[in-house]
Parts: structure tokens; C-alpha cells; sequence
């Protein structure tokens, strides 16, 4: 059964995941990897998921595909909650949601020939226990993602970093998944191949109608593959929008800055990097977030309201499709404007 | 190619090939590379292109399976490849510094920071541990360390990666050496904390007059901050230039590729540009020009032929059959 275009395919509502680390002065210490985060994704679109090192974007990838349970929250597949289901249930949900890994490198069992490692969801969920048909599926869905079907009794290492990103992929796909959750996809790749499978993954979704969850650190990768953005800072959603909109007027300070200090090729615009929004000192331990807004304390707005007062994901400008968590999100986007004339 | 009378650094003719079971892997051939003083020259390639082996063959850190050959390697007016290991020792650190990738196994975790950049002092300035120590304080202060007289005896551990990439750089600047190789310095940051590690080497080299070979594979941080370019591909430079120039007008359709496989605002929705193929590994090159089984341009000369690094208008220089096409099409394309 095909979703059509628009349908929700996946509902997260509220997700909080903690993790207990090492001890530290007073007994546990408690990192808050991801604290109330709402996402919804409708068929075929794809979500880029921007964000720093630390920020909880492969924990909230982790718990959508159901690798790690959420400590609250749901995740709608079908109906059905991912975060709560169990055995047959839980197989049933992962199947049609599907991971993509960033190395291909140790994601792929080198022991392993592409055949059985592609084949392997197939065995899992017996989908096909018939070897011929498996080969078959197996030749198809390499096809699919630009390797050639006789290369199927190979080992990983007998192919290049890209190659090996298209097996992941294939591995991914047999499933026929309707989201397939990508954390940094391309990132352990060479620039000159970046571009492939970027290319490939974007055509697989159009073609297949599948949602796709597309995690990257690369600012210009996600705006080039993303219908919607969502910025994360320490475990929370900043902002969430059209990818157009949050990149060409973002709202909230952290996006802005964040933005500002990613370099672009482009030599006209040299200089641009030095007049960046700066941030004020080091990204805050998750061990121990900031009260109120976590951004509050490298904020350039920050107000004393921001130290106390959580702010929640609200619309900006009457646009319901597009959502900050800033007290001062209006006059943030305002500045922004001012700087951008300025500049 | 001379662009200044004294090149802080001037290297004719490195090769570098390592000896393996398989055979000799040459790694790096025939690189020329001048650095200015106070000028920032970026080295561009992708993994297994050689900017690494060049570095570490030009700090003579090369390991010892690699046969490191040269016309010529000068630092300012001192000869590198005449001098015996233990007077380039005494250089590296003082008059040359490299700055690693990853700073968290380039710092020694049971040592101080001030233990460790006070080293250099005391090892090349003979100075006294509490001399050494207050210079120590002096430098975290001039890389934007935050409370350095505190931090100075904390561990590298208790250090963001930021930080200690700052502390790095720190030990490179210490003895005010007339170059930094810095290898990758940024890759394993964030962006935000990237755009301040290169506004610190910026303004290091122009205030201090350093001279800075950037390794690096990333196009942005090159068009941020690079006076010259250098590309690297398949252990060759296959085209220098300004900045300025080589960005806005390639005359290698390498370089060409790589800046149209960028994804840029304007072309949100399309279709990158794709350069098929992988980089072809040291150990098993193609004949003739090594980019010719991934370009659009390749003619049948290009299989056989290898095609010299020639020199171009503007003190530019490309390694290209059809440099003049490919320059031509940048301009009405």
C-alpha cells in the first residue's frame, strides 16, 4: 500500500531521550540528548535536520528508526507507536522505516558479500526465503541504486567509498521502507563524489515517493536536498521551516548565526564570513543546559526572560509552516534584515 | 613563478614515494610550491591526492617507507634538503610548524597544556620552567582562550575541540615561525567554530607576516580565505593560481568539476553536477592524463599523453590538453 502524496507517514509528538553518562561531582551525571522534539513528515517530502556536533541529531535518527526508545513520546508509523511496539509489532514498523548510515565504511559487515548484505533485510523479515527470487531482488536493487547486478559477490572492501554508500542504500531500500532516515549520508565521502549520492538519494525519493530524513552538518547539502529544514540546538527544534524561507530569512538568532559562518564558494562575497553573527564562547554542556532558552547564553538578544522562561516553537508571521523558538523571534528577524541591507 | 623575491617557503621538485610490498607508490610527483611571506596559499585535493604526504615530506616528517626527493626545498634562505636531521629538528617548531587535523591525538593527554606549549620554549628558547609557563599563559590569551592563567593547567581532555584546535595553533605561533603548515585544521569542527579558527589564521598571518600552506579539500574554506590556490589530484598539481582567478574562471575541468558539483542557492532542485567515478588510488593510476577516465573534456590524446603543468596568462598555470577550451566555456558559460 502506497501513501499518497500529503499523507503523514511519521509523527513524532514530544520526544525526550536521556542518557545517564559517567559519574561526575554529585553521583550520575545525566545528559539530555534530546528534549521535547515534534516532527511530522508527509509522503514523499524530505526534512533536513542542520545542526552542531552534540545537538541530538543522531539520537532523534536513532529513536525515529526505532534503534533507541524514546524515555517519552510517541512515534506515529500507521497508527502504531514505534517508541512503545514490541516483537513482531516493533519488525513490522522498522520495515518501513529504514536507516541510512554516515560511514560506509564500518556500517557494512566485511565479512559479508553485497548479496547477503542486501539480501539480509529480506532473510530478516522473511520476506523472500526463495535464494533465486533473493538474487533477483538483490540484482534489481543494485541496479537501482547505479552498481552493476554482477558485482553482488563481492566484499566491501573491494569497492570505493561511494560505491559502498549506494550498498548501504540498496540495503536500506529492500525493504521498500516509506522513510528512509539518512544521518549524514555523504559526509565520510570525497567531494568529488558528495555529489552522486546526493543526486542518487534525491531521485530514489522522487521516484519512489519515499519521505526521506536528511541529516547533514553541510548547510548547502541540506538546502540543496530539503523541502523543509528543521535546525536543532542542544537536543531542542530553533526552527523549523521551508528550506527557502529558514535559509533566506531565518528567525531565530541561533540559525542566523549559524548560517552566517558557514563558508560558500562564492569570491564575490569574501569577507562575508568576517562579518558573521558572532556566538558568544563554547557550545554548553548537555550535561548541564542553560535554564530557559538553552540558546539564552550565546545569544547576542538574549534578555532576562530568555534565562527563565522556556520559549516554545511558535508560528513567525502568520505562517503556520514556519515555527521558532524564540521570545524574540520578530525582532530577530528584523535585525537580520537590517544586516543583511547593511551588508 | 616567482611572486616575491624571498618565498618564505620554495619547493622545486618534491616527490615523495613509498615503498610497499606491493611496489614503489608514488605518492607525490614533481610539486612545485612557493608561499610568500604573510600570503595564505590553500592545497586542494580530495583524500589520496598527496597534500598531505607533501606536507609532512616538507616538514621532513616523512615516515620511513618514503623516499622524499627534491630539486630543492628553502626555507627563507635556508637550504632543508642539505641539512642533517638533527639542525631541521631544531627548525620544526621554530622557523616551520604543523598544525594537525585532529588535535585531540596531537596533544598529549597525560601532560598540561602549559607543560606542553611551554616545551617549545624551554626546549628551543632554553627557558626556565616559570619563564616558560608565563609565555604559555601569554599565547592561550593571543589564540582567545578564556581565563588563561586558570586554564594553562588543565588537561587537553578539558578541552572543547575548538579549544584544543586553538592550543594547537597556539604551539604553532609560539616561536613565531615563517610558516604554518596547517593540515586540515578545521575539518573536524562545527561551522561556527570553524568560521573562528580562520578568522584566527587570518589574522595571525597578517599580523604577525606568517607565512600559511592550508591543506584542506573543502571549496568554501578556500574561497573564504585562500590568496592561491593549489590543486592537488592524483599525487599532482594539476593547477595553480590566484584565488580570484582559479574560482571564477578554472582552467582545468577538474577544477571545473568540483566547483559545479557544489551545491549552490540557485540551483536548489536540480541536479548536481556529478564527476562519475572515484580518484583513482596511488598504487594503479591511468595512463596519460590521470583525471581522463572522469572528464567531459578527454580526447584521445589524453589517454596517452600526460599533460604538462604549463604556464598561462595572469601567472596562472593549468596541466590540461585543452586548458584554452576549458577557459573559454568558463567565461561564456
Amino acid at each position: 500500500m502506497q501513501p499518497s502524496p500529503g499523507d503523514v507517514v511519521l509523527d513524532a509528538q514530544n520526544l525526550h531521550k536521556t542518557f545517564r553518562g559517567g559519574r561526575g561531582q554529585a553521583g550520575r551525571t545525566r545528559v539530555s540528548a534530546v528534549d521535547g522534539i515534534n516532527l511530522t513528515l508527509a509522503a514523499g517530502e524530505s526534512l533536513g535536520i542542520v545542526g552542531e556536533s552534540g545537538c541530538g541529531k543522531t539520537t532523534l535518527a536513532r529513536m525515529l528508526v526505532g534503534l533507541d526508545r524514546p524515555d517519552t513520546g510517541t512515534i506515529m508509523v500507521h497508527g502504531r507507536d514505534i517508541a512503545h511496539a514490541r516483537g513482531g509489532d516493533l519488525r513490522e514498523l522498522r520495515r518501513r522505516v529504514q536507516m541510512v548510515f554516515q560511514d560506509p565504511y564500518t556500517s557494512l559487515d566485511p565479512r559479508m558479500t553485497v548479496l547477503e548484505l542486501i539480501g539480509e533485510p529480506l532473510v530478516v523479515h522473511r520476506l523472500m526465503p526463495n535464494a533465486a527470487a533473493r538474487r533477483d531482488r538483490v540484482a534489481e536493487l543494485l541496479a537501482l541504486v547505479g552498481l552493476a547486478p554482477e558485482l553482488m559477490n563481492r566484499y566491501p572492501h573491494q569497492f570505493s567509498g561511494g560505491q559502498r554508500q549506494r550498498i548501504g542504500i540498496a540495503r536500506a531500500l529492500a525493504l521498500e521502507p516509506e522513510v528512509l532516515v539518512c544521518d549524514e549520508p555523504v559526509s565520510a565521502l570525497d567531494v568529488s563524489v558528495q555529489a552522486q549520492v546526493v543526486n542518487l538519494l534525491r531521485d530514489l525519493q522522487k521516484r519512489m515517493n519515499i519521505a526521506m530524513v536528511f541529516i547533514a552538518h553541510d548547510l548547502s547539502v541540506v538546502r540543496h536536498v530539503a523541502d523543509r529544514t528543521a535546525v536543532m540546538y542542544l537536543g531542542r527544534l530553533a526552527e523549523v521551516g521551508e528550506t527557502d524561507t529558514v535559509y533566506d530569512q531565518p528567525a531565530h538568532p541561533y540559525t542566523q548565526a549559524l548560517l552566517s559562518a558557514s563558508p560558500v564558494v562564492d569570491r564575490a562575497n569574501r569577507g562575508r564570513m568576517a562579518n558573521r553573527i558572532p556566538l558568544a564562547g563554547d557550545p554548553p554542556s548537555p550535561t548541564d543546559p542553560p535554564a530557559g532558552c538553552r540558546f539564552h547564553t550565546r545569544c547576542r538578544l538574549s534578555k532576562d526572560l530568555c534565562g527563565r522562561e522556556q520559549p516554545q516553537l511558535l508560528a513567525i508571521g502568520g505562517d503556520a509552516n514556519r515555527v521558532a523558538a524564540c521570545h524574540f523571534a520578530d525582532e530577530s528577524l528584523a535585525d537580520a534584515r537590517e544586516r543583511a541591507e547593511a551588508a | 613563478m616567482d611572486h616575491s623575491p624571498s618565498p618564505a617557503l620554495n619547493v622545486r621538485g618534491l616527490s615523495v614515494t613509498f615503498g610497499t610490498r606491493q611496489g614503489p607508490v608514488p605518492a607525490v610527483v614533481d610539486v612545485d610550491l612557493d608561499v610568500a611571506p604573510g600570503e595564505l596559499v590553500a592545497l586542494l585535493g580530495e583524500s589520496g591526492s598527496g597534500k598531505s604526504v607533501t606536507a609532512r615530506a616538507v616538514m621532513g616528517l616523512s615516515t620511513g617507507n618514503a623516499s622524499v626527493t627534491a630539486e630543492q626545498i628553502r626555507l627563507g634562505d635556508t637550504d632543508l634538503l642539505a641539512l642533517p636531521e638533527s639542525e631541521h629538528r631544531k627548525l620544526r617548531g621554530a622557523r616551520m610548524s604543523l598544525v594537525f587535523q585532529d588535535a585531540l591525538s596531537a596533544l598529549n593527554p597525560v601532560l598540561s597544556i602549559g607543560d606542553q606549549i611551554g616545551e617549545l620554549f624551554r626546549t628551543h628558547r632554553g627557558m626556565s620552567r616559570r619563564q616558560a609557563r608565563a609565555e604559555a599563559v601569554n599565547l592561550l590569551g593571543q589564540v582567545g582562550i578564556p581565563a588563561p592563567t586558570r586554564r594553562v593547567n588543565d588537561y587537553p581532555h578539558q578541552f572543547s575541540g575548538g579549544m584544543r584546535q586553538r592550543i594547537l595553533i597556539a604551539m604553532a605561533i609560539a616561536l613565531r615561525p615563517e610558516l604554518i603548515i596547517a593540515d586540515e585544521p578545521t575539518t573536524a569542527l562545527d561551522v561556527t567554530v570553524q568560521a573562528q579558527i580562520l578568522e584566527l589564521l587570518d589574522s595571525l598571518r597578517r599580523e604577525l607576516n606568517m607565512a600559511v600552506l592550508l591543506i584542506t579539500h573543502d571549496l568554501g574554506v578556500v574561497s573564504e580565505v585562500a590568496d592561491r590556490i593549489l590543486v592537488m589530484y592524483a599525487g599532482r598539481i594539476v593547477e595553480s593560481g590566484t584565488a580570484d582567478d582559479l574560482l571564477s574562471r578554472p582552467g582545468h575541468p577538474y577544477t571545473q568539476a568540483l566547483l559545479r558539483s557544489v551545491p549552490q542557492a540557485d540551483t536548489r532542485g536540480q541536479e548536481l553536477y556529478a564527476i562519475p567515478g572515484s580518484p583513482p588510488s596511488p598504487a594503479n593510476q591511468p595512463s596519460g592524463c590521470p583525471f581522463h577516465p572522469r572528464c567531459t573534456w578527454a580526447v584521445d590524446e589524453c589517454k596517452t599523453t600526460r599533460p604538462l603543468l604549463t604556464l598561462l596568462a595572469g601567472g596562472r598555470a593549468a596541466a590540461c590538453h585543452r586548458t584554452e577550451e576549458v577557459l573559454d566555456a568558463a567565461v561564456t558559460g
